[in-house]
């Protein structure tokens, strides 16, 4: 950009449009975070709680709780929660570390973003063909 | 006059949420690591492992402050969501109170759990 040019701000976008908008990649691990912290509030504390109390109320409960581990659609839920814990658990990790100012420069802050996203899908995918 | 009008938010009003965010989640990682060692270690969960552990006192304490930092937890997160996407004052104080609700209740309900347990 040559000195001669309109400053930056005059051609910023009056709205934001999710659909064109590209975001870096630490700017996905932070929605993503989000999201995935919103599902963990809504799904798997009530899903946890329930497993918990069916789980520790007889032998019967706990052998049930293991059997409708067989539906696919309970898997599916339990994989998809699976990873929201995973990729909000290491986002977490990697939010705290940067508090600390441990890699919190460009390059290693979005190399740490890649790995991220990559543990958590990782893990999950290993977890899912294990339950699977 | 020079003194600063009270707000009900502004200074001093962050910092506290932002500080029991990150401890609330250190407290989250090691009770997972716990949880995943003694998996590890045991191979996994069958049903007597399971009750030794609701029996265990350490056990049902860390897992109530587990449950506790889950929940100052969520209520700051959600709360910030609400904040952040949800402008109509009316709606999101409704949604405030109803996260603030579903948290105690679920609170009630996982001391209900770990203390109903100890027979």
């Amino acid at each position: 950009m040559s000195v001669s040019d309109p400053p930056a701000i005059k051609r910023r976008p009056v709205y934001l449009n999710l659909v064109r908008i590209r975001l870096p990649l630490p700017g996905i691990v932070s929605i993503l975070h989000r999201i995935s912290g919103a599902a963990l509030f809504l799904f798997a504390i009530p899903v946890v709680l329930f497993a918990m109390q069916a789980s520790v109320e007889s032998e019967d409960g706990f052998a049930s709780l293991k059997s409708m581990l067989a539906n696919p659609l309970c898997k599916l839920i339990l994989i998809g929660l699976l990873w929201a814990y995973l990729h909000h658990f290491f986002a977490g990790i990697r939010y705290l570390l940067i508090d600390l100012h441990v890699g919190d420069d460009l390059a290693p802050a979005r190399q740490s973003s890649v790995a991220v996203l990559g543990a958590s899908l990782i893990l999950t995918l290993i977890i899912a063909v294990r339950l699977w | 006059m020079t003194r600063p009008l009270r707000q009900t938010i502004g200074a001093h009003y962050g910092w506290k949420d932002w500080l029991v965010q990150r401890v609330t989640a250190v407290v989250m990682i090691l009770y997972t690591l716990g949880m995943l060692g003694v998996a590890l270690y045991n191979g996994g969960f069958d049903y007597a492992l399971w009750q030794a552990l609701f029996a265990n006192g350490a056990f049902r304490i860390a897992t109530l402050l587990f449950g506790l930092a889950v929940l100052w937890h969520a209520w700051i997160g959600m709360r910030d969501i609400w904040m952040d996407y949800i402008k109509p004052t009316a709606l999101r104080l409704t949604l405030e109170v109803l996260t603030v609700l579903s948290l105690v209740g679920y609170a009630g309900w996982a001391i209900e759990i770990l203390w109903g347990a100890a027979k």
